[in-house]
């Protein structure tokens, strides 16, 4: 059986030899499911019907591209046709859509086999995938933490080996905090970048496709699959999609990369300023130049997100009304008890209490208090960014301010949960891309380095990270939790 | 205690583009209910906008067409409430920055010209439409509406009368229609109005307290229940009471209108800008080219018929309202020596053929060019008024030209006054009795003997020429 968490590249190797079959691959992927996703919990569906279909197709014929004939795996909130598109949510647990994201598409018809749908925070809102309406999902590093969110199942397919490559979502840190946690990498693009059709919308203004991988070089292939203007998303941008692999050229000597002061000057976890402090050093020996930069806004960062994607998910998320399409409750009296009693039923409770902050924060007389604020706080941030840009190529920050915490540990308090994306939240009200990289382990689980780049200059995040990643072991290391030999 | 009447209006304009606002759908009327959906007028999870640009393209004209000021930097805006019809339950629209502002139109209230203000007018996008089960307790939805591109246009309270509302729904009408921006079929929804209606001292500034009356499905009722709804608050003010702001409907059946819902019952729409659609940034050359699509408007028009071709202000307003009837009109007068004629003849014999046939000017076989060559042989003595009339029938059916249908009918007029005389003389033979009657001073009499001649001729003969041979032939006898 063959190891999926070779690299895309390897895998292709094998492909074009004509040794290994993509049939072999994706058989490989549901062997992995089968063998340990009970204990994992990535999967909400599993697509080995339609999958082996498209992959015995495929058999005997030379890969026309890197992702050809190779298995992958999308975060439920991406449409795909045919195939149960839940977004983690009872709300959506039978909904099927008539149509295909445009990510879909494209690695469709870059010859990628999909062979199934991840678990995730329920409509992408939590940071451990243990808002899913389903189950949680385990961390395969230590089966007794989670793995992050929300784009936990596909950190933890990614990270047990179970699919090369997974595309999750970043509205707040969704794509790096959970592969922080599994010890992969992940890479949220410019907002702007991939397109966000057929994305299930959480908060329209923040929300991001990106890859989740074993190493750089595996981002870098996936993104150069998805990147580009798409006329059915007016809110991609019609740039060039650079050669993200020519940008992988090891060398960083001479790159300024910035330390935010405000970042660093917070009471950060022991453990993860050792991790960083070493970090630094090797972007340092690697002939990178660290300058301290300021991001004096950060503070409200927190407060900002917590208005602007609940204002934004109240209403993308009024249109699960049980009129067209998902759940309905049966039992109703009138329109209004249908509303009420489907609302009430098919949606959790964070997405309850984030539809009330957000119905809260766009009410007439509060506005321009909360939301209009908020957007006014985010135009800060962003030009905190865009002044630390003007010294500095790439900004440093851990992804995370810890490694996973344990299942349950956080989910009575909300306040807490909402700060693990502390790091994460500012990239994504400022539309930057970054990446996170494994960068060592702490007490034997995985922590990440976050590097954020100028906009749409997804290329000199990518050729950081892979400077980082060659010059250290972190990348690539397999937990051991599951059993072993993944 | 005399009252002055204030009235708004609040106008949705279908705008006539070939697809929907944002999506490809057909925009267009009458199809089977959720043939002309997709994923996103449906409201599907995931689904995005994408502005039409036609659309915009149109609003820009009408916001233009209604002498407005047009934004250069404007947004879309979502305005959240749940409905069946509403599937995204927010519905795009713009709150606080039209496409267009500060504009107007000029009425003709008699013979005194008055300028309506047009307060705002934005995009946005229609619902879809419930259809209520007559036999099962159900309501199915229709989305074959939703998405379907509108105007909105807000007037400000500058009316003062029902008619002076219905009037000024006919010139935004007849403005719309000459753009070609939409059909304005009330019937077909196309044109929806709404009004607000208070009552104030006269001379009094502030504004009394308004009511605000919806399903007003035609012109006349708009008329109709602006007059009701004007009486009924003169007499609750006669009657010492006060006026509660309210939502009302117009019930057709009763002829009243109905309480929908009080203020307190109020929405609050929570709108925001919507995150998926980037800003609406308009260069100048852009919107001057939205300018030049724009034709003389139908009060130039109007304007022009009267000085230009002499009409009566009547005929005029008539032959204005549509600009295909105008553009007709225009077409045909050029070739005549009396447009006149020509404004009869479309207003009388044309109009009554094409309401009859249920058609539209436009599509009518008879071009103004061979109109324009019958009046000509009206005119030049060819074929009578009457003749004339009948060879216009077999033109409006058939498109031939008017030469070869009095060819093919034989239907010349006969001028010859030799073969006239003949012809009078045997009639007046023929009927002493009306002979005597007329020189026994009925000068109605000589109408059966000309009666006669033209049934001898089958009505070719010059009417005016047979008048004078009898008249001369009895004095002679």
């Amino acid at each position: 059986m063959q190891d999926l968490t070779v690299g895309i590249a390897q895998l292709h190797d094998w492909l074009k030899s004509g040794d290994v079959t993509s049939l072999d691959l994706v058989a490989a992927s549901f062997a992995r499911i089968g063998a340990i996703d009970s204990a994992v919990q990535a999967f909400l569906t599993v697509t080995e019907e339609a999958a082996l279909v498209r992959a015995k197709e495929n058999a005997g014929k030379t890969p026309d591209g890197i992702l050809d004939g190779i298995p992958f795996a999308l975060k439920d909130n991406m449409a795909t046709r045919g195939v149960k598109t839940t977004c983690g949510s009872r709300i959506l647990e039978e909904y099927i859509p008539p149509y295909s994201a445009t990510v879909m598409d494209r690695l469709d018809a870059a010859g990628g086999v999909l062979v199934g749908k991840l678990n995730m925070d329920e409509f992408a809102m939590g940071s451990s995938t243990e808002n899913s309406g389903f189950f949680p999902t385990r961390n395969p590093w230590n089966l007794g933490t989670v793995p992050g969110g929300s784009s936990g199942g596909a950190a933890a397919a990614v990270a047990s080996g179970m699919v090369p490559y997974a595309l999750g979502s970043d509205t707040g840190g969704s794509i790096r905090q959970p592969a922080a946690y599994c010890g992969v990498v992940g890479l949220k693009p410019t907002y702007g970048r991939v397109s966000r059709y057929g994305l299930v919308a959480y908060a329209s203004s923040l929300d991001q496709i990106g890859p989740l991988t074993r190493t750089v070089e595996d981002a870098a292939l996936v993104l150069q699959a998805i990147a580009g203007y798409d006329h059915r998303d007016s809110t991609s941008v019609n740039l060039p999609v650079p050669d993200y692999m020519t940008a992988l050229t090891g060398d960083i000597r001479g790159l300024r990369i910035g330390l935010p002061k405000d970042y660093f000057a917070h009471d950060m976890d022991a453990g993860m300023r050792k991790v960083m402090d070493a970090a630094m050093e090797v972007l340092r020996g690697l002939g990178a130049e660290l300058v301290e930069v300021e991001l004096p806004h950060t503070e409200y960062a927190l407060s900002a997100y917590y208005l602007i994607a609940p204002a934004e998910a109240s209403s993308n998320l009024a249109r699960y009304d049980g009129v067209r399409y998902g759940f309905r409750a049966k039992d109703a009296e009138n329109l209004l008890d249908m509303y009420n009693k489907t609302r009430s039923r098919g949606f959790g409770t964070e997405v309850k209490r984030r539809i009330l902050i957000g119905t809260y924060a766009l009410s007439s007389g509060y506005y321009d208090a909360y939301y209009k604020r908020a957007q006014q706080v985010r135009t800060l941030i962003r030009r905190d960014f865009e002044t630390a840009f003007e010294r500095v190529d790439l900004v440093f920050a851990p992804t995370a301010p810890t490694t996973a915490f344990k299942l349950g540990e956080k989910t009575s308090d909300p306040l807490t949960m909402y700060l693990s994306d502390i790091y994460t939240i500012p990239v994504n009200l400022a539309g930057l891309p970054a990446i996170s990289v494994p960068c060592g382990l702490i007490d034997g689980m995985p922590a990440g380095l976050q590097l954020i780049g100028r906009m749409f200059d997804e290329a000199t995040v990518l050729r950081a990270a892979h400077a980082y990643e060659q010059a250290t072991e972190w990348t690539g290391k397999r937990p051991q939790a599951i059993g072993g030999q993944a | 205690m005399a009252l002055e009447t204030v009235i708004g209006l609040e106008i949705h304009v279908e705008l006539a583009t070939k697809t929907k606002i944002f999506c490809n759908c057909a925009n267009e009327f009458g199809a089977p209910p959720n043939t002309h959906v997709c994923p996103v007028c449906m409201g599907s999870p995931g689904v995005l906008p994408v502005l039409n640009e036609e659309a915009l393209g149109l609003g820009i004209r009408a916001a233009l067409a209604l002498n407005c000021e047009v934004r250069r930097d404007s947004k879309f805006d979502r305005k959240n409430y749940f409905y069946p019809d509403n599937p995204k339950a927010y519905q795009i629209s713009q709150y606080d920055e039209p496409i267009g502002e500060h504009g107007y139109v000029e009425i003709m209230v008699g013979e005194e010209k008055r300028r309506i203000g047009i307060t705002r007018v934005h995009l946005e996008e229609d619902a879809g439409k419930l259809n209520h089960a007559a036999f099962e307790d159900a309501s199915y939805v229709d989305f074959n509406r939703a998405g379907v591109p509108l105007i909105e246009i807000v007037s400000e309270p500058d009316i003062r009368s029902a008619e002076e509302a219905r009037l000024f729904l006919e010139e935004l009408k007849a403005i719309m229609q000459y753009c070609l921006i939409s059909d304005c079929k009330m019937e077909e929804g196309s044109l929806r109005c709404d009004a607000n209606i208070s009552l104030r001292p006269v001379g009094q500034e502030t504004l009394g307290t308004k009511t605000e009356i919806k399903n007003m499905n035609s012109f006349r009722n708009v008329q109709r229940g602006l007059e009701y709804e004007r009486s009924r608050q003169a007499a609750m003010l006669g009657a010492g009471e006060s006026i509660s702001q309210q939502t009302l409907r117009w019930d057709e059946a009763s002829a009243t209108t109905v309480v929908m819902r009080s203020k307190e019952d109020a929405h609050d729409y929570r709108y925001f800008p919507d995150p998926d659609l980037p800003r609406i940034r308009l260069a100048e050359e852009y919107i001057e080219e939205r300018g030049r699509e724009i034709p003389e408007l139908p009060s130039a028009r109007r304007d022009r018929f009267e000085r230009g071709y002499g009409l009566p202000a009547y005929d005029a307003g008539v032959l204005t309202a549509m600009r295909s009837l105008a553009d007709y009109f225009d077409e045909t007068a050029k070739h005549v020596t009396d447009p006149k004629t020509a404004s009869n003849l479309i207003m009388g014999e044309i109009l009554a053929y094409l309401n009859a046939a249920g058609k539209d000017i436009a599509n009518l076989p008879m071009r103004p060019r061979q109109l324009a060559d019958l009046i000509g042989l009206v005119e030049d003595g060819t074929i009578s008024t009457k003749i004339a009339k009948d060879v216009l029938k077999g033109m409006m059916s058939s498109g031939k030209d008017a030469n070869a249908i009095i060819a093919e009918q034989g239907l010349v007029q006969i001028s010859d006054e030799g073969q006239l005389r003949e012809i009078a003389l045997r009639v007046i033979a023929a009927n002493p009795k009306s002979v005597a009657d007329y020189l026994a001073g009925k000068d109605k009499a000589i109408g059966a003997l000309v009666g006669q001649v033209m049934k001898e001729t089958k009505g070719k003969a010059n009417p005016q020429l047979i008048n004078k041979i009898i008249a001369e032939l009895i004095r002679q006898a």
